[in-house]
């Protein structure tokens, strides 16, 4: 179902015209609030009366990651401190924490995008969603509990973790939406099995999965393993939490809620922008946001851009699902690696688990990789020649697909960490 | 006779062993015969324990890799020959023999042998006793 018609379904004149208004609006603001970027245009030789249609975006400065972390907590607030009605902040895991924030206005934009993707996904308010996003300073958990609640569906928040009880609420409760990280609906669907419950017999119908990147293998595995139907919900906490984009019935592509979120693909080296259909980085700017907005926010994440309609209807701007990360990607001994071609190359693997870890060393001069790799319990078996020959059959593949020599390790089951949270998949002890 | 065994994959580090005999311990798990076969990132204990069942639900309730394998418990005299002369016995009816253990006191050995096909080389082995 298509929540609101007129804004999913406009013509690309309307929408340029839209995108237009509204980004010369933001731009006015953010100019005579947000000293930052009044500084950052003025250095550009800017003024807010440069920009007159959503081409000119390419004439404002870029906003980064190190650029929250200058000015945090709240240097980048564009309206008092009285208006803001919730921050969010990242877990601050490399470094100081990210801080964003949220006027009643923009709560109310949050839950309509996700209102929007949930209908997107066949979300409907006679379904019970089980959100299993952690809530708290991450945006997953209430992004998912407002969208959701708008939307009319009956929400269970019972937040990421305890598995246990996940699995006692899907069966008593009778969820059928569930909404959490895909690593974490891995881990549901191994532990449901575990627990000798039939996934197919619960009236669970469809996932809303996000916040970190998964393969096109993982999706089919974790909808084989819950026996639903699995969704692809993209966002970030600096451009509004989740519900930017989400992958449509058809699975080509996240249509952006792009009357809020204008997105550009760049070259992350240049940062030249790259025409549709190529791919680079993703950058949004926030066209709507009242507390914080963000001109050409570079997201790090690497995707590519379709303006075709869909054949769902929508005429918003389609994203492909991730590839991977600009800060994931390992360069080993010249080649880049991202840990995602590991996990496709796992999932094709029975043997192997999709679990793993890789960790990247050096040794005099060369770059070591090391994998580390569950085996799966139906392999298992007790003679190292048989054990050596899976080794070596898993490591083949992946330095097949990886293009490097890596150093396989199997390791005992669930010393790699599951991930009721974001998965973390590298370890990277090079000093640089 | 054909026993169970039960083996358990292990990463070969310092500690790993001792939490396996600390868990059996705590179960009042006896262990009657063991043997470890090691390659330089992990290893597999193979075990024969007084109570395999419970055995192996505590240490899978622990997140091990847990394997129950058939193998062929042989008693031979303790004398030069006596396991050449099964061996050959194995050799002949093509049953291969993947790994073996053991130990001699008092006048006989006692062998834990994994072979190819446990049940058919426990009844030749028995035959020929």
């Amino acid at each position: 179902m298509i929540w609101n018609e007129p804004k999913e379904t406009m013509s690309r004149d309307q929408m340029y015209e839209l995108q237009s208004a509204r980004l010369r609006k933001i731009v006015d603001r953010v100019y005579h609030n947000v000293p930052f970027y009044r500084k950052k245009m003025q250095e550009l030789d800017l003024e807010p009366g440069d920009i007159k249609t959503i081409d000119d975006i390419t004439k404002l400065p870029f906003t980064t990651k190190d650029d929250l972390r200058d000015n945090y907590p709240f240097g980048l607030f564009a309206v008092p401190k009285s208006e803001v009605v919730r921050v969010h902040a990242s877990s601050g895991t490399t470094g100081k924490p990210t801080v964003v924030a949220y006027s009643r206005k923009d709560i109310d934009i949050f839950s309509e995008v996700v209102t929007r993707a949930l209908a997107c996904a066949g979300i409907t308010k006679n379904d019970v969603v089980q959100v299993a996003f952690g809530y708290g300073l991450f945006t997953g958990g209430l992004g998912l509990h407002y969208g959701a609640e708008k939307l009319g569906a009956a929400v269970v928040p019972i937040s990421g973790g305890n598995t246990v009880k996940q699995i006692q609420l899907l069966q008593d409760f009778g969820s059928t939406v569930l909404a959490c990280t895909p690593s974490y609906a891995a881990h549901l669907a191994e532990s449901l099995e575990e627990a000798g419950v039939d996934a197919k017999e619960l009236p669970l119908r469809v996932g809303i999965f996000g916040a970190e990147p998964w393969t096109p293998e993982m999706k089919k595995k974790i909808e084989e393993g819950l026996g639903i139907t699995a969704y692809d919900i993209y966002g970030l906490s600096e451009i509004i939490g989740p519900g930017v984009s989400i992958s449509c019935e058809h699975q080509i592509g996240l249509h952006i809620a792009e009357d809020h979120f204008y997105p550009e693909i760049i070259n992350p080296d240049t940062l030249e922008r790259l025409p549709e259909g190529e791919t680079g980085e993703l950058v949004f700017t926030t066209i709507t946001k009242e507390a914080m907005p963000l001109l050409r926010y570079r997201t790090r994440d690497i995707s590519s851009l379709n303006y075709e309609k869909c054949i769902c209807g929508r005429t918003n701007v389609r994203m492909s699902k991730i590839y991977g990360r600009t800060d994931d990607m390992l360069i080993i001994r010249g080649v880049n690696v991202y840990p995602s071609q590991v996990e496709s190359v796992l999932l094709e693997i029975p043997e192997a688990k999709p679990h793993y870890q890789l960790i990247v060393d050096r040794e005099g001069s060369l770059d070591t990789l090391e994998v580390q790799v569950e085996i799966d319990d139906k392999y298992f078996t007790d003679e190292i020649a048989q054990l050596s020959k899976i080794n070596r059959k898993i490591k083949q593949k992946i330095e097949n697909n990886l293009g490097i020599s890596v150093i396989l390790k199997l390791v005992e089951p669930k010393t790699l960490k599951r991930s009721e949270g974001k998965a973390k998949r590298v370890i990277d002890n090079r000093k640089l | 006779m054909v026993i169970k065994q039960l083996s358990v994959f292990l990463q070969n580090e310092t500690g790993r062993l001792l939490k396996i005999t600390d868990i059996l311990k705590k179960e009042n798990i006896n262990i009657s015969a063991l043997s470890i076969a090691e390659t330089e990132e992990y290893g597999i204990i193979r075990m024969i324990v007084s109570d395999i069942d419970k055995a192996e639900k505590v240490l899978r309730e622990n997140d091990y890799k847990v394997k129950v394998s058939d193998v062929i418990c042989l008693i031979t005299p303790d004398i030069p020959g006596a396991l050449n002369e099964k061996l050959e016995l194995l050799a002949a009816e093509n049953i291969n023999v993947s790994y073996m253990y053991g130990y001699s006191s008092e006048g006989k050995a006692r062998l834990i042998i994994k072979a190819s096909d446990p049940e058919r080389a426990a009844e030749i082995l028995n035959n020929n006793n």
